[in-house]
């Protein structure tokens, strides 16, 4: 098989202490990889050491079938580009020149651009859609703006692969689904290979072709997305005691709140949600019920009440959990109900609610 | 183009106003050859003409060595002067020229720029060393001052030991002028910077990605170890030519770069560099005529000008400074 990206037994770290060991990678040209992992835990200095910025301590790295240490800086620079969180230092520079100092692997000795080189850069800011701001002074533009910049000029280094050190963190939500799309229209028209750490693990998810999860001594795992964001994983990847990780929709939910609940929220289809969030701002246990388990509300219902009456998928609500149902609430003072009408498969909630009404619960609508 | 114009200006004033006036007509009639007057040629071309070229060489070197070492240390204070490497190679030469005269050897012009030279990289590798030791900019340049503070003691105390004959010499020397120069130092000097000024020159591709930060500057392929060897040995060479024939002087390395840079509006090195030569040049022409005919005949040290005009320069730059980084 042949990867765009091999290491062998690769350890990284600063100065003489690895900080991961053992690191085996084997990427694909044009493959999205993503690395994972908490604070601290190596995502840098792995992209570093990749970027040949940082020595290996131990192992070795092929980029193209070739070790990494015996490729020229100059040679390098015409295949791999870099959006790291160090800032560039720019006194009086417009955003133009910023992306132009892209070109500098391929200009000549004075470093002046070609007409040629002003039309990649052109494309480039186009592309990012920093070309309005060109003439803008770098230092005087937002952060998210300049975040694009620096991915147009990591762009017209036309590079066969780019690394990236958390590219999002700075955009609004607009300008981080934009930003990743750039990254996989780039995949697909020119078969660019993507090296990045992100936070955001719903992001991660959906463009990521491989998830590689660092726990801050090695790699812990590396797989395909839906092989990593699993609910019990993550939670012990990033060593999460409070909140939890919710695998169905890629967020996660702050810590349900403990006690016992005296609230009882009729829900499903996804109404309830917005309740349970607010239930769990107000420091208000409850129970949620009843609901599918395929249901929308099911993930955050199980990740914030304190208990979920819930039924099997596709079937009818069986009476015995009719019947939980109408216990639990016996307990209960308030009822909530998020519902305004109800549907063939939602007779028991509908049952329930009048349960409510006949018992004298104060019945508040959402 | 403002500071061709400027550079030309100042030389015809330097030219004409001194203790002795000269008319600017005189001027144009020695230059196309009718002789005017015997003592008007011997003062314009073995005088003034020798000490303009000298100012104009030297400031500029002065202004392109400080641009150098602001790029290296990603400092917009540094500067030979400041950092302490004028006085480490006026100490060297001091040392150097009172061994020669004790043995009634002549100075010349290229054992001066040698021994300011080696005073100069010791003086930087001890600044080097304490870069690498502490951080932030301004103990940087404490240090620096603190360097310097040493090499003037040391070059007191040799002074003290010295004959007199040479102290005369050197107590003018090493409070930086510009007097007393001949043709010979005109030429050493001329050859000097002008190698060096074009080998600057052709690093400002690889400086003005250095100034991005290194970093980026490794991702584009720039050979950062090499790239700092030749910037420290230039701006050192730059800063030795200076002390070598005029001893130190104060604020024109630092000043210059940010009054050039606010000039032309960019940091590009391949303006930059230039501009900052011609800037320099200017800037010390100006001071020079000061120091010379403000109380004339009397001459001030060029050093009391340079910083005169140059000190408030760096304040303003100080206050400019966005916030962070010192």
């Amino acid at each position: 098989m042949n990867y765009y990206i091999k290491t062998e037994q690769m350890n990284v770290g600063y100065g003489e202490k690895p900080v991961i060991n053992n690191i085996d990678l084997k990427i694909k040209k044009g493959e999205i990889w993503t690395l994972i992992g908490p604070n601290g835990s190596g995502k840098s200095t792995l992209l570093k050491s990749i970027a040949k910025q940082l020595k290996p301590l131990g192992g070795t790295m092929y980029l193209d079938n070739k070790d990494l240490t015996e490729i020229k800086t100059k040679e390098l620079s015409k295949k791999m580009s870099v959006v790291f969180t160090e800032k560039i230092k720019a006194e009086m520079m417009s955003c133009e020149d910023i992306v132009a100092t892209g070109r500098y692997p391929y200009t000549g000795i004075f470093g002046l651009l070609s007409d040629k080189d002003h039309q990649v850069v052109d494309e480039a800011m186009k592309l990012v859609h920093v070309f309005s701001i060109r003439n803008r002074d770098f230092d005087k533009i937002s952060d998210g703006q300049r975040q694009r910049v620096m991915l147009a000029r990591a762009i017209c280094q036309e590079p066969e692969i780019i690394l990236l050190d958390e590219p999002t963190s700075f955009l609004d939500i607009k300008y981080k689904l934009e930003f990743l799309s750039i990254l996989q229209e780039l995949q697909h028209k020119k078969n660019l290979t993507v090296i990045m750490s992100l936070h955001e693990l719903d992001l991660a998810q959906r463009v990521s072709d491989k998830i590689i999860c660092l726990n801050g001594k090695c790699v812990d795992k590396i797989g395909r997305p839906q092989e990593i964001f699993k609910k019990d994983y993550i939670t012990h990847l990033f060593d999460i005691h409070t909140g939890i990780f919710d695998e169905e929709n890629g967020c996660a939910e702050l810590e349900a709140v403990r006690g016992e609940a005296k609230v009882f929220v009729i829900a499903g289809g996804g109404c309830g949600r917005g309740a349970y969030r607010q239930l769990q701002r107000k420091r208000i246990p409850f129970v949620s019920g009843i609901i599918y388990k395929n249901d929308v509300d099911y993930p955050v219902a199980a990740a914030l009440a304190s208990e979920v009456i819930t039924a099997e998928e596709f079937e009818p609500v069986k009476d015995e959990v009719f019947k939980t149902a109408k216990k639990r609430m016996d307990k209960c003072d308030r009822v909530i109900c998020c519902k305004e009408s109800f549907k063939t498969f939602e007779k028991k909630n509908e049952e329930l609610l009048e349960y409510a009404k006949k018992t004298g619960k104060i019945i508040e609508s959402w | 183009m403002i500071l061709i114009l400027g550079v030309f200006i100042f030389l015809l004033l330097n030219i004409c106003i001194g203790s002795v006036g000269i008319r600017f007509s005189d001027v144009i009639g020695i230059f196309s050859g009718d002789i005017v007057n015997e003592t008007t040629k011997r003062i314009i071309w073995d005088i003034r003409l020798p000490r303009i070229m000298a100012v104009m060489i030297l400031g500029g070197a002065l202004a392109l060595a400080g641009y150098l070492l602001q790029t290296f240390f990603h400092n917009p204070i540094a500067g030979p002067f400041v950092l302490g490497i004028s006085s480490g190679a006026k100490m060297v030469v001091a040392l150097v020229m009172i061994f020669l005269a004790g043995r009634s050897i002549k100075i010349t012009s290229v054992s001066l720029i040698l021994a300011a030279f080696a005073g100069a990289i010791l003086s930087m590798l001890t600044v080097l060393f304490m870069s690498g030791k502490v951080r932030g900019m301004s103990m940087l340049v404490v240090s620096g001052v603190m360097i310097g503070y040493i090499c003037s003691a040391i070059t007191d105390l040799i002074v003290n030991f010295a004959d007199d004959s040479d102290i005369v010499n050197l107590h003018n020397w090493s409070k930086g002028s510009f007097s007393g120069m001949t043709w010979e130092n005109v030429n050493a000097m001329m050859v000097v910077v002008a190698v060096t000024f074009i080998a600057v020159f052709m690093l400002s591709k690889p400086l003005g990605a250095f100034g991005l930060g290194e970093v980026y500057a490794k991702n584009m392929g720039v050979n950062i170890k090499r790239l700092k060897v030749e910037m420290i040995v230039l701006s050192s060479i730059l800063s030795a030519c200076v002390v070598a024939f005029a001893g130190p002087i104060s604020f024109v390395g630092i000043a210059t770069p940010h009054l050039v840079k606010k000039m032309i509006g960019t940091t590009k090195p391949i303006l930059m560099i230039p501009a900052c030569f011609l800037g320099g040049s200017v800037f010390c022409m100006f001071c020079d005529l000061i120091a010379r005919n403000l109380f004339s005949p009397t001459e001030l040290s060029i050093s009391t000008v340079t910083a005169i005009f140059g000190v408030p320069v760096v304040l303003w730059v100080l206050v400019n400074q966005k916030k962070g980084g010192m």
